[in-house]
């Protein structure tokens, strides 16, 4: 089927981007994770009449893709069908709230459009940051970072295995519905008849591979936790990234600084 | 129902993510005290990439040209068992996160709460457990009688763990003041259409898990698998009026919560306080300020810097001065964001013309 053929390929897509180097790619996963985080927090806590400000945010993102080589119209790409649900978060607002804030020329500009605005602007940053943290971080780095904050190891080894057995899983569904579609041409999915056999096969037959694959990786010493290659101390480079980035953050929510540029240019 | 980052404020989102680590928390130790944590580790993650896969699958809704899919809590819990099948949501929810874009790195809380929580705990400890230890549906054989427990509760659990997430939803939004939508409009909005998708994904759940249970009986958590005739017969009668109960129950607490007084709610989620709010949750941003709606944290941050709180559209000339200044200060910005693109797209042909 198109739809899970898409997903393989786009999980290895991701894969290789995070696997390519530039400046970005070789800071500390944690710091890129943490960053990360800071920069959704300080997006998110904008007021949401201040679309002036939250502008300045696109800075950090635009910087970290041209550095990083991650291309902006891929993100948008790739999270075409995500992007217009989180536009549609404020469609409502112009309606509700309809007080005019103000005027461009003699166009009237309620409030409910300036906060629509804000809010698919803080969308789109949202994603385009989670985007870029996994362009440029590999899935197992990440992991590695959770396990350094401290994340119990159950669930960062049940993270890699599951993120291992997704593209295997989802190899052998895209198998049976394609060998299902050629039985039931024209058909749009799987028969009501078949609704339970389908998945249940393959969760029986999975079940079963799954207690053999532990025995195999307790044959080979597996103790409840992975040991983790490539894990690095923190460098200078990375502590700095970290505190400059949140300090720039800081620094854009907390003054205006499009008021300040406008005034120094007029 | 997957929550974007934009939906939440921030202390909202921190909140959430408190519960639901704590909820984690008691898990894996759970987990690790019952029984060999390593052991179930496998299971848990091939059942969570089969759900992960499932997902993808179209399933034809007869009588009707669409497709549904499902999304898989009631499963892992049946599957799994709670605690496992908390934790396999988790793990399914963060890829989804991190890969698709379902659902924001900040919202990750609240969505787990959501989706995994009441899936996962109200479902199996109130819905799932409950029904299948009855004595329900004991007037036909012990295997029709479990078929039918199952049918039963996989379609109740996943229909009443799906209201209750979209309900979450609503609270989680109205409490972060995001949206303009009357806290009533939003759950008339969401209750019904999670009514449809509950009904159907239910129904996948109770054809896959009758399907396992035909097969392979003991993977199914509280299926009685002995053929020993149940005694203490409870006629159907009696099913049909708890489940009315039930259903009355389930919608009249729902209906309450939607339609009458949402004052109450804010009432107790907020405080007497003496501010003035309009009808809907914290919409007065004049009092509350959007991100500020339940975070006296983010509040005071903003007062004690002052340069946002002041900052405003109003119509006194120095104002009116800062807006038209902010204006062209922001397609500046907008114009070195275009800058550093086109800056790093000529460094990009260079290097790649070097590699030539």
């Amino acid at each position: 089927m198109n739809k899970i053929d898409n997903a393989i390929s786009e999980f290895k897509e991701m894969d290789e981007m995070a696997n390519r180097s530039s400046p970005v790619h070789e800071l500390s996963p944690l710091v890129k994770l943490l960053s990360t985080v800071a920069y959704i927090f300080f997006v998110v806590s904008f007021n949401k009449y201040n679309l002036n400000g939250l502008i300045v945010m696109v800075l950090y993102p635009v910087v970290i893709y041209q550095v990083s080589g991650t291309s902006i119209r891929a993100c948008f790409y790739k999270l075409r069908f995500i992007l217009p649900l989180v536009c549609a978060v404020g469609l409502f607002n112009p309606f509700f709230d309809k007080k005019i804030m103000l005027y461009i020329g003699s166009i009237a500009v309620s409030g409910g459009t300036i906060s629509m605005l804000t809010l698919m602007l803080k969308g789109i940053l949202c994603i385009m940051q989670s985007f870029v943290l996994i362009a440029t971080t590999s899935f197992d780095s990440i992991c590695l970072a959770l396990r350094r904050i401290h994340i119990p190891a159950f669930i960062v080894t049940l993270l890699l295995l599951t993120y291992r057995y997704i593209s295997v899983m989802m190899e052998e569904v895209a198998v049976m519905t394609d060998a299902y579609m050629l039985r039931a041409p024209g058909q749009k999915g799987i028969h009501v008849s078949a609704w339970g056999s389908f998945l249940g096969q393959l969760l029986l037959r999975s079940m079963d591979k799954a207690e053999e694959i532990y025995s195999g990786m307790q044959l080979r010493g597996f103790s409840g936790d992975f040991l983790y290659a490539g894990c690095r101390p923190l460098r200078f480079n990375d502590i700095l990234f970290l505190v400059g980035s949140i300090a720039a953050f800081a620094l854009f929510r907390f003054v205006d600084i499009t008021s300040f540029i406008g005034r120094l240019v007029m | 129902m997957h929550m974007a980052d934009a939906l939440l404020a921030p202390a909202v989102a921190a909140t959430m993510y408190v519960a639901s680590g704590a909820v984690a928390g008691v898990s894996v130790h759970k987990l690790r005290k019952d029984e060999d944590d390593s052991k179930k580790l496998p299971v848990m993650a091939v059942t969570a990439a089969l759900v992960f896969a499932g997902q993808m699958i179209n399933y034809t809704i007869p009588g009707t040209g669409s497709s549904g899919h499902m999304c898989g809590g009631m499963m892992l819990s049946a599957l799994l068992g709670p605690q496992a099948g908390f934790l396999s949501m988790i793990v399914i929810l963060t890829i989804q996160c991190l890969f698709f874009g379902d659902g924001g790195l900040l919202a990750l809380g609240a969505n787990i709460w959501n989706m995994a929580f009441y899936g996962c705990f109200v479902g199996y400890y109130l819905i799932w457990r409950p029904i299948m230890k009855s004595n329900w549906f004991c007037k036909s054989t012990p295997k029709a009688a479990q078929r039918a427990k199952i049918i039963l509760a996989s379609i109740i659990g996943c229909i009443v763990t799906l209201q209750l997430g979209a309900f979450s939803v609503v609270v989680e939004t109205s409490l972060s003041g995001i949206t303009e939508l009357p806290f009533d409009a939003f759950c008339a909005l969401m209750q019904p259409i999670h009514l449809a998708i509950g009904l159907i994904e239910g129904l996948i759940t109770a054809a896959v898990l009758t399907f396992v249970y035909e097969s392979r009986p003991e993977i199914i958590k509280d299926v009685d698998t002995s053929d020993g005739k149940v005694e203490n017969k409870r006629p159907l009668k009696t099913v049909i009026v708890i489940l009315a109960v039930l259903v009355v129950l389930v919608g009249g607490v729902l209906s309450l919560f939607a339609s009458s007084n949402p004052d109450g709610l804010e009432w107790a989620l907020f405080g007497n306080s003496d501010a003035g709010y309009s009808d809907n949750m914290g919409l007065d941003e004049e009092d509350f300020g959007i991100a500020s709606g339940a975070a006296d944290k983010a509040a005071s941050i903003q007062e004690s810097t002052a340069f946002l709180p002041d900052y405003a559209f109003s119509d006194s000339d120095s104002a009116a001065g800062t807006t038209v200044s902010g204006l062209v200060g922001a397609a500046m910005v907008a114009v070195v964001a275009l800058a550093i693109c086109a800056i790093g797209g000529f460094f990009k042909k260079k290097n790649s013309s070097k590699a030539k």
